[in-house]
């Protein structure tokens, strides 16, 4: 493993500044999980790591029934979980945080690290953008903040300029009769690596009978992970019904452009999208179902 | 023959004398050994699957501060045109170091080209940036049938096929054509009335042991070279070493580090020889360790096969003839377990017309190395499949075909030994017997298969030394590294002769200079050979305890007898002591006792193993879940029935990975994509459920309390078995491995 300088910022402007001044060399170092070993197998070059964890504000996990939810940047995957009003609101965002990794890899890894790791395949994110999430981005010139689903660029990049770094995501509060659900396809039952993942939420009518609206996102189907927009809108006042869910599963499908890779072939990811989508939407209508 | 008789230790499950040390962290492996002046080696592998080496410039990595000193394959002494003796197998020199340097060709990407010792592991591995190679790149081979090509780019310009005797003219990839004919194979398939012929295809596989490869390795002075390792033989290590540096055992010492797995990929020596070399530049101690990279890509998996397999029976279910045709990958260089394959495929049954051809093929793939039961699991998948296939036509059930032609004593193995009593009836009878066998399985998409495998397993040799302890225990000095509990079943067998309790045994796996020779752990050989050894020192002990008794006692030495741990006295004096006490009476009756023990035995006898397995299948994904799992073997005796499971269960776990998912995957340049536990995909506990192993025991007339070996026989039916369940439960035969999701959905038709 190469030498690297660390250095830990105690505020947001000393981050920036410091991100500012060393430029492509620097990199943030939360919970490490990704990129320590990125670093160690000589993936990544960095000179600078900059610690953020003693920064107070991208450690603000703060839940509101009216207001939603504050999820610091830096917070580790083991204490949204524990947090209970947090599983009721977000059901879908806790499938992803209790799959990332093992128990030892929650207690040090964090989402808003998923999300500026920017993997296609990464669990974070879809949950993230079915949720209505939005990024909350630190630079030189302030805050500025932007829809999760517009935050990723390409594998491992991300829209972070010079100086900037994220500081937090904001979810809104769940409407009524509302949930969602997160899976993703691995051949064994751990320790793998999305082949596919797929999120959903869906917000139904009083009777629970009727989607008012809906959202899909894909994982590892494209370069970044993907807001199923158009499949989404198909359900969109739909009496819930297979055919509704197939033909917003078909046109998940069809917006996938997944590549062969050790992981998976692209035509079997194709396939996944379909069964994956359809099992999201059920995931999630069935917890509405189930709720009181 | 040996009665199944009542034993006072074996049998029963005593704690591991090596356990507590190991679950608790104190016990010492190769990568925690420390020396004053430790240098840290490093590894340059080649980027190319296949590629001419024109030159290696170490000029700039020697320049880079904390560098001491880099090796090629110049450095080696030159191999010339040698045969070397490694005991168990020939082979040639310079294949032997080529693998470990390459000289001319890189064959593999992974394959060692060059090698530093630095101050410390990060200069080391920045040094090896600094080596300049400069290769021609040629097309990778990259599987065996392409291999076989007469127009596929060749591996090595010299190789020539010898096929039954005779060496062809033009060179090839095909190192070597076997076979093995019984009776009249065409007059067998003419009595047939049904006949199945199918293809089948399985994966590059790795053993996945934990521990990664390593080596410290130190000059002294006068020249002694000292080794300590992670190894399953230390004395092959100093034979490899000795061959591949022209230097004398006499000046080698290996000390066997604990191991943390080895599967038989601990066999072959890699970084070994590289230490001392790099010891032997810097005149300090260098210390290599290997990373999971390095050892994917770098280290013998077991190889990718290509099998024809045609069987034909009688309505009434009697296999009338059997035909297989077994290609395998040897890697870089020749040696593939075809052989082994060859041997085991028919084992289970009698047969009396049989024909088997075996195909040993170099590829651009790492060298090949044994891996339980080398060569059979491959060999296995293909002919229990096809027997299940002509079952199910037949309407017979599975295990009863299995019994119409079961194997027996006195019956003859394709490739010619006749059986000695063997266990291969009443492991088939125990699996039918079996609740798991009876119970309900008919769920959507649930299955159940069975399979039943053979391996032959070894004797070969070992030695054991017994220094008795005053206080009446006493400490057994032996070479066989300890992989699955052998510390303890060899122990056991010296304590039954003792009459004392295992606990009293201090078991010792020592360097090559305090022991007699020892060969490798493996061959599922180390309870059954070591073991003997051990019973051999035991009864030497024993002899002499009882001419002490009679010195002490003044009687004849026919007088004494032993029993229950006490020596007595028949025919007049009525005197008694015992073990202990007798022990602590060795000075005054002619000083300490040290007893001895060597063995070289031939009648390893041969195991035989039937698994039954239940599992579902989700018909959207492809993936498979293993439900319930049941792995009956014949044991022997089982010395200590908890190691034996232990084996029965890793084995049917290794088995269902290799079934499952693992797999090397290549891209075109050959490049090995999936180099790490990440995306090599073992199973893990949470896709596996509680393997049920049923220890059956017939005893081996070759071993005086009736061993056989169990560590192999395990991973030999699982491939099959689950290939058969998949087929119960979704009406689909899988032919390739592994039987990984995206397969599955193909075989299916969904994508």
């Amino acid at each position: 493993m190469r030498d690297f300088s660390y250095i830990a910022a105690t505020t947001i402007p000393e981050a920036v500044a410091l991100l500012d001044a060393k430029g492509e060399s620097a990199r943030i170092l939360a919970g490490g999980t990704d990129l320590i070993v990125q670093v160690r197998e000589a993936r990544r070059d960095v000179d600078w790591m900059i610690d953020i964890k003693s920064i107070p504000e991208v450690n603000d996990l703060n839940y509101n029934a009216t207001t939603g939810l504050t999820l610091g940047a830096a917070v580790e995957c083991y204490k949204i979980y524990a947090d209970d009003a947090i599983c009721d609101a977000y059901p879908g965002l806790i499938d992803a945080t209790q799959i990332i990794g093992g128990t030892a890899i929650q207690g040090r890894a964090a989402v808003g690290g998923n999300l500026c790791n920017a993997s296609p395949a990464a669990d974070g994110i879809p949950p993230l953008i079915v949720l209505n999430a939005s990024c909350v981005i630190a630079g030189p010139n302030g805050l500025r903040e932007l829809p999760v689903e517009d935050f990723c660029t390409a594998p491992g990049q991300t829209v972070l300029g010079k100086g900037e770094m994220l500081v937090s995501m904001k979810v809104p509060a769940p409407a009524s009769n509302s949930s969602s659900y997160y899976l993703r396809f691995i051949p064994r039952n751990e320790m793998d690596i999305a082949v596919v993942g797929a999120g959903a939420s869906v917000t139904l009518d009083a009777a629970k009978q009727t989607i008012v609206s809906a959202r899909i996102a894909l994982a590892a189907v494209a370069p970044t992970p993907l807001f199923a927009e158009e499949a989404s809108a198909l359900l969109a006042g739909q009496e819930i019904s297979d055919a509704a869910i197939d033909a917003a599963a078909e046109a998940a499908q069809a917006i996938a452009r997944p590549i062969s890779d050790m992981r998976g072939t692209a035509e079997q990811r194709t396939h996944l999208v379909g069964v994956l989508t359809r099992r999201a939407l059920n995931g999630a209508i069935q917890r509405v179902r189930e709720t009181t | 023959m040996l009665e199944n008789k009542e034993y006072k230790v074996i049998g029963t499950r005593p704690i591991r004398h090596d356990g507590v040390d190991k679950v608790t962290g104190r016990a010492l492996y190769g990568a925690d050994f420390q020396a004053a002046g430790l240098l840290h080696g490093r590894v340059l592998r080649s980027p190319h699957a296949h590629a001419r080496i024109i030159s290696i410039d170490t000029s700039r990595a020697e320049a880079l501060p904390g560098v001491k000193g880099v090796v090629t394959a110049k450095d080696l002494p030159d191999p010339g045109d040698k045969i070397a003796d490694l005991g168990e197998g020939a082979v040639n020199l310079k294949y032997l170091c080529d693998n470990i340097l390459a000289s001319d060709k890189a064959l593999y990407k992974g394959h060692a080209v060059a090698a530093v010792a630095a101050t410390n592991p990060h200069i080391a591995e920045e040094a090896c940036t600094l080596i300049d190679v400069e290769y021609e790149v040629l097309p990778p081979v990259l599987e065996v049938r392409q291999a076989m090509e007469p127009d596929a780019p060749l591996l090595h310009d010299h190789i020539r096929t010898t096929s039954l005797g005779e060496t062809a003219d033009e060179p090839s990839n095909v190192a070597s054509h076997i076979q093995h004919k019984l009776g009249d194979p065409e007059k067998g398939f003419a009595e047939a009335d049904v006949i199945i012929e199918r293809e089948f295809v399985t994966g590059t596989v790795h053993q996945g042991y934990i521990e990664p490869h390593n080596a410290t390795a130190h000059y002294n002075q006068d020249g002694q070279l000292t080794i300590w390792c992670s190894t399953q033989g230390a004395f092959t290590v100093r034979e490899q070493v000795a061959e591949i540096l022209q230097y004398p055992i006499s000046k080698i010492k290996v000390v066997p580090m604990e191991i943390g797995g080895g599967f038989g990929g601990k066999i072959s020596v890699y970084i070994k020889p590289v230490a001392a070399l790099l010891a032997k530049k810097t005149g300090k101690p260098v210390k290599v360790l290997m990373n999971r990279a390095d050892v994917f890509e770098g280290t013998g998996p077991t190889p990718a096969s290509f099998i024809r397999v045609k069987m034909g029976a009688t309505n009434e279910g009697k296999i009338t003839a059997a035909e297989a045709y077994l290609a395998f990958e040897a890697g870089a260089y020749p040696g593939s377990p075809v052989g082994p394959g060859a041997m085991c495929i028919f084992a289970p049954y009698n047969i009396e017309n049989v024909i088997i051809d075996g195909y040993d093929v170099v590829v651009n793939k790492p060298k090949t190395a044994p891996y339980r039961a080398p060569g059979a699991p491959n060999a296995a998948f293909g002919s229990e499949t096809v027997v299940d296939e002509i079952a199910e036509k037949l309407g017979i059930d599975p295990l009863e075909i299995r019994l119409l032609n079961a194997a027996k004593a006195g019956d003859r193995r394709a490739d010619g030994p006749v059986h000695p009593r063997i266990g291969c009836i009443e492991t088939v009878e125990a699996a039918k017997a079996h609740p798991h066998y009876t119970a309900p399985n008919g769920k959507k998409h649930h299955g159940r298969g069975v399979a039943s495998g053979y391996w032959f397993n070894i004797g070969l040799e070992s030695s054991v030394t017994i220094n008795v302890n005053a206080d009446g225990t006493i400490n057994l000095i032996e070479g066989s590294t300890d992989i699955g509990g052998t510390r303890a079943s060899i122990a056991m067998q010296a304590a039954e002769v003792l009459g004392i309790s295992a606990e009293s045994v201090n078991p010792s796996v020592v360097d090559t200079e305090s022991v007699g020779y020892t060969a490798v752990t493996g061959g599922s050989r180390t309870t059954y050979a070591t073991g003997y050894a051990a019973y051999e020192a035991a009864q030497d002990v024993k002899r002499q305890m009882i001419a002490r008794a009679a010195k002490l006692w003044e009687v004849d030495e026919a007088n004494v007898q032993f029993a229950d741990g006490e020596f007595s006295s028949i025919n007049g004096k009525e005197e008694q002591i015992s073990f202990r006490d007798l022990c602590g009476r060795l000075g005054e009756t002619g000083g300490p006792i040290v007893g001895s023990g060597t063995v070289n035995p031939g009648g390893a006898g041969g195991a035989y193993a039937t698994h039954v397995v239940d599992v579902a299948v989700d018909e959207e994904t492809g993936k498979v879940d293993i439900l319930r799992y049941t792995a009956v073997q014949d044991a022997g005796k089982a010395i200590h029935p908890s190691y034996v499971e232990g084996q029965i269960q890793g084995g049917a776990v290794q088995g269902i990975g290799w079934a499952l998912n693992e797999e090397y995957i290549y891209n075109a340049e050959g490049e090995m994509t999936n180099a790490s536990f990440l995306d090599y995909r073992m199973p893990t506990c949470l896709d596996l459920p509680m393997i049920d192993a049923v220890i059956v025991e017939v005893p081996n007339p070759g071993h005086p309390y009736g061993v056989r070996g169990v560590g192999e026989v395990p991973i030999v039916p699982p491939m099959a078995a689950i290939a058969n369940a998949i087929y119960d439960a979704i009406g689909v035969r899988m032919t390739e491995l592994p039987m990984s999701p995206d397969r599955l959905l193909k075989a299916m038709g969904k994508i």
